[in-house]
């Protein structure tokens, strides 16, 4: 009964996490974005800051009339957004934020392998929405994304792999507790290549081809409206998140911190993923969008050799220190 | 060989791992299912014909959305489904290629593997398949 009690509590606490963290990457990507442009942002729901911004959006789109093309695959079309957000929900289950098995949603001895092929099904909602559409833009999104998908889903493997040669271990606690601090320079080729990558996974600018609002209207999203085109922002705020946890986890250490000692380890994990959170935000200020050839490029011509001479570093280093 | 108990208990965690990921699964979906029945009690349903056309930057769509397009990129596609079936191999090598007993023979196959994979991208590139048609 208390093992049933033990996983109920872990449960409510990802699924409050998924709920929240998203929301507070959005508002400060509202304010971020602003103070950057030098303008205010949004200021006036809740009164401070406009701090209640999202609720009101929230409350807005629940009420939204749900509007379905009549030429859509009405079907797949109305449950593309639900495939596209809660494999980032299940990933959130499989990150720890700190040591021990306290705090970590539940020990996956599969760890990376899992959360790699968990986080690759949320972009068939991305398809989805684009082919049930039946709406030429929609259509182009939908390519966009496939070809996308060819570009980061390999070296982001990659770069993980090599993390899983270093520890000797896929579990993600595992690697957590083989962590030493020179893996930062040794394994930080491996680090950039999967967060480009993964940048590129949630297409998000400068990788934001897909949906293009200069070129194809909104993607693969064009035509949704109301709660659905809401829970295609939340997955992309999910992960965000996702994204910025693992590479966390995986290449900066996760839960150790210079001082603090084991007892504040998740305050070192929430303050590494809200750094690159903030980074993620701060990409989609600075940089003009790729092209999706260019995106090709880069990912074949300098990702795919770097993680490949990444591994090969980490192979090296491995066996010599062995 | 490994006592049959320690297995039977090795077995019972694996189901338990993942049950407990089917369970969030389930509440995943059930989370979805609420949103959208409350959505649905919430919102106007209001539709016309106009309302229901396929959006096309304000004029009347032309053709079917399911249109002819030329996918330019089924050549990465190939090469992508190559490399990714042989980077899966890489994990399960991750987790031994170091261990006592290995070494340098695990490293020396490393460098095969990594040699077939950066030959592939390199005659890729020389027959000038990475570059957008």
């Amino acid at each position: 009964m208390n093992d049933a009690l033990d996983v109920a509590v872990r449960l409510v606490i990802v699924f409050g996490l998924f709920l929240v963290l998203p929301l507070v990457v959005g508002q400060t990507e509202h304010k971020v974005m602003a103070h950057m442009q030098g303008r205010l942002g949004p200021m006036y729901a809740g009164g401070f800051h406009g701090w209640a911004q999202l609720v009101a959006d929230g409350v807005k789109f629940a009420q939204k009339e749900d509007v379905v093309p009549k030429d859509a695959d009405r079907r797949v079309f109305q449950l593309a957004p639900a495939v596209a957000l809660l494999p980032y929900l299940l990933v959130l289950l499989a990150i720890p934020i700190g040591p021990g098995e306290g705090a970590v949603g539940q020990v996956i001895d599969a760890g990376i392998f899992f959360v790699l092929a968990v986080m690759g099904v949320g972009v068939l909602g991305s398809l989805m929405a684009g082919w049930a559409s039946a709406n030429k833009f929609s259509l182009l999104g939908g390519l966009r994304t496939a070809a996308q998908l060819l570009a980061y889903e390999l070296p982001m493997l990659l770069a993980a792999a090599s993390v899983a040669m270093a520890a000797g271990t896929v579990s993600l606690p595992g690697i957590l507790n083989a962590f030493e601090w020179w893996w930062l320079p040794w394994q930080i080729v491996g680090a950039i290549v999967f967060f480009v990558a993964g940048l590129a996974e949630l297409q998000r600018p400068p990788f934001d081809m897909p949906v293009a609002d200069s070129e194809i209207i909104f993607g693969a999203y064009t035509e949704y409206t109301g709660l659905r085109f809401a829970l295609f922002l939340l997955a992309e705020y999910a992960g965000i998140v996702v994204l910025c946890g693992l590479t966390t986890v995986l290449f900066l250490g996760g839960w150790h911190g210079p001082f603090g000692g084991d007892g504040l380890g998740w305050v070192w994990t929430l303050l590494k993923t809200a750094v690159l959170a903030f980074v993620v935000i701060w990409l989609r200020v600075t940089y003009p969008r790729l092209r999706e050839d260019q995106l090709q490029k880069l990912a074949w011509t300098t990702l795919v050799p770097l993680a490949l001479a990444q591994i090969a570093l980490t192979g090296i280093v491995k066996v010599a220190i062995q | 060989m490994r006592e049959p108990t320690v297995v039977a208990a090795d077995a019972a965690d694996y189901f338990q791992t993942y049950s407990v990921v089917g369970v969030l699964a389930v509440v995943g979906v059930l989370f979805v299912a609420v949103a959208f029945t409350a959505n649905r009690l919430l919102r106007p349903v209001v539709p016309t014909p106009e309302k229901l056309l396929t959006y096309e930057c304000g004029v009347d769509p032309v053709g079917e959305g399911w249109a002819h397009t030329q996918v330019r990129y089924y050549v990465y596609a190939f090469l992508y489904v190559i490399f990714a079936v042989d980077s899966i191999f890489l994990f399960p090598w991750a987790t031994v290629f170091a261990a006592p007993g290995y070494g340098a023979t695990t490293l020396v196959e490393m460098f095969v593997f990594l040699g077939f994979l950066a030959v592939g991208l390199l005659y890729a590139y020389k027959k000038g398949v990475l570059t957008w048609t």
